[in-house]
């Protein structure tokens, strides 16, 4: 495994050079760089079919990019398996809620530890998660496939913490539920952040959300990197608050700016 | 009282085909293909105890779980090194190759065995239990038929509690039931269905050193009796342990009702087939099968 030193800000823990990813004959990643800093939430936005999750497949292991590599604490993780990955440090939490139906909310969350073997750190955890999720223990000898849509996201969420990883990627934990809950989820996120000291890569629509709970955003557009910027800077600019915050604009120039100011890479 | 006598072999009959059945839904749970050389791989497991035993002179029940054990080995690595490696291709394809597959175990095993029927003798081997004796004749009970039940009995317990208790158990289930999100928790998917793999080879083999001293000898073709638990499988939905094995002893006992009760001939061509005629009633009535999960699992 070779050891590639970081060459750009200081000690990324994730850093991202020059992906290509394909579906077959479809490049749905066209040579993609972000870097995760330690202790950072980044965030990437995009509309629907932009590549968020392929970016996300492509760290984890579910997909092997063709081109570029995927550097995590130094060692390049590009290609290998899933279940390696995850060994490693990183939990993935895909969209769309794969919980383990006929398994129980508790096995559930033993099954997020599953490659640990501290088993009495393990039983400290899980009542770590219960604090940040009452519900999942109120519901902990509850078939997970009977929980509701909001809860199941939980249940990922607190799932993937149970491994302890030292990166998390999120893929759209806010989809299909309700402001409040979507409200509530963020929060907690940035709570598993500070309190826990957990580096996120997240991957939102809701843009307005994610820019509000990541320090770093990059805007990812049919397969390329179009922007990228502190968040704080990126709420402030016209072509997010246009495209992604939804605010509407005296609409002088219809096209997208970044694409006249030639911020391709 | 000789309903009873047909009940015992009934029972004893469905639980070979139960275990049996098992063995098809584990490895169908795991990975939805249907491993159709299921029984060849029960038959090279009863020709490995008979090799121990009969040939090499192992007593029965170190032959026994020697034969268990590299009937399970080589289950694990029969996916290891072929079906693994297909993962991805059409069903159909995965189909023909464990038809094809399971051609060859048996000609292979024709060749080394030869085709003649052969036994090992079992401790038990041919007792019989009597319960009533009067003057009209007397009830007896093949301890071989009921050494089956318990055999059954404890296998399945063991299996539950496996599944249920252990870590790697629950990860079987997990992988089961989404194998993507099971690569997410760092679980070795690709070993763990390996191990499905081996698990459900050995409990075929137990299935066949349970039933070798009830049928007395065996031949390569002893594996055909796959389709019928195959159907035992499809009763109880293909998805539900529970119900593979349920499907075996409805199976089971119909067979050796149909085989005493039916007039004449009918017993003797009906019964072979009564469990298949079974399949399609339950087919008609519940596509599903009697114990289908509702859920759809994700792959
Ligand atoms: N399994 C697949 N086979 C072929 N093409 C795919 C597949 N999955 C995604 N794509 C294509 O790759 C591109 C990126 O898809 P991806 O799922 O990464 O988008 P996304 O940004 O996550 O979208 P969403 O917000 O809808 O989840 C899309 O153009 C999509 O059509
Ligand atoms: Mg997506």
């Amino acid at each position: 495994m070779a050891e590639t030193l970081p060459d750009s800000l200081p000690d990324p823990l994730l850093s991202v050079r020059n992906i290509e990813t394909y579906y077959g004959p479809i490049m749905a990643i066209r040579g993609v760089s972000l870097d995760v800093p330690k202790g950072r939430i980044v965030t990437v936005l995009g509309a629907n079919g932009a590549g968020k999750t392929t970016i996300l497949k492509t760290i984890s292991g579910v997909m092997d990019p063709q081109k570029g590599s995927v550097t995590f604490e130094g060692a390049e993780i590009q290609g290998r398996d899933p279940d390696w990955v995850a060994r490693r440090g990183i939990a993935h939490v895909p969209e769309g809620r794969e919980v383990f139906p006929f398994l129980t909310v508790r096995e559930n969350l033993l099954m997020g530890a599953f490659a640990r073997s501290d088993r009495a750190a393990v039983a400290e955890d899980l009542d770590m998660v219960y604090g940040y999720f009452p519900i999942l223990k109120e519901r902990a000898e509850q078939q997970a496939g009977y929980l509701s849509g909001g809860q199941q996201q939980m249940l990922v969420i607190a799932r993937a913490l149970m491994a302890r990883p030292r990166l998390m990627l999120l893929d759209e934990p806010s989809l299909g539920l309700s402001p409040l809950l979507v409200k509530e989820i963020f929060g907690i996120v940035r709570r598993l952040n500070e309190e826990q000291g957990v580096t996120m890569l997240l991957v939102e629509q809701n843009a307005n959300m994610a820019l509000q709970t990541a320090n770093y955003g990059y805007v990812l557009e049919l397969g390329r990197i179009v922007m990228d910027d502190e968040c704080g800077r990126l709420l402030e600019s016209d072509d997010i608050k246009e495209f992604y915050l939804g605010v509407k604009k005296d609409a002088v120039r219809g096209k997208k700016r970044w694409r006249r100011k030639k911020t391709w890479r | 009282m000789e309903l009873i006598q047909v009940l015992v072999a009934g029972i004893a009959q469905g639980c070979v085909y139960g275990l049996i059945a098992l063995g098809f839904v584990l490895i169908y749970k795991a990975t939805e293909q249907v491993n159709f050389a299921q029984g060849d791989i029960m038959m090279l497991g009863m020709f490995a105890a008979f090799t121990l035993i009969a040939i090499a002179g192992f007593p029965w029940w170190l032959g026994a779980l020697i034969g268990i054990a590299i009937t399970g080995l080589f289950g694990f690595c029969l996916d290891a090194a072929v079906l693994r490696r297909i993962i991805g291709q059409p069903q159909f394809a995965v189909i023909i190759l464990t038809i094809a597959v399971g051609f060859i175990f048996r000609s292979v095993a024709g060749g080394v065995w030869g085709a003649d029927p052969v036994s090992f003798d079992t401790p038990y081997g041919g007792m019989v239990i009597t319960i009533d004796e009067n003057e009209t004749g007397r009830t007896v009970l093949d301890v071989a038929e009921l050494a089956i039940i318990l055999g059954t009995v404890v296998l399945v317990g063991a299996l539950y509690a496996f599944f249920r208790f252990t870590r790697i158990g629950v990860a079987m289930q997990a992988s089961s039931q989404n194998q993507l999100a099971a690569y997410y928790m760092g679980i070795p998917v690709k070993y763990v269905i390996s191990l499905i793999w081996g698990i459900s080879a050995a409990v075929s083999c137990i299935a066949g050193i349970l039933l070798a001293p009830k049928i007395a000898t065996f031949d390569p073709d002893v594996g055909f009796l796959a389709i019928t638990a195959f159907a035992a499988a499809v009763i109880g939905g293909f998805g539900s342990l529970p119900g593979a094995v349920l499907g075996g002893l409805i199976i089971g006992i119909t067979e050796q009702l149909a085989q005493a009760y039916l007039p004449g001939e009918y017993a003797r061509s009906i019964a072979p087939v009564s469990g298949f005629i079974i399949m399609l009633v339950v087919l008609l009535i519940r596509p599903d099968g009697l114990f289908a999960q509702i859920q759809r699992k994700k792959v």
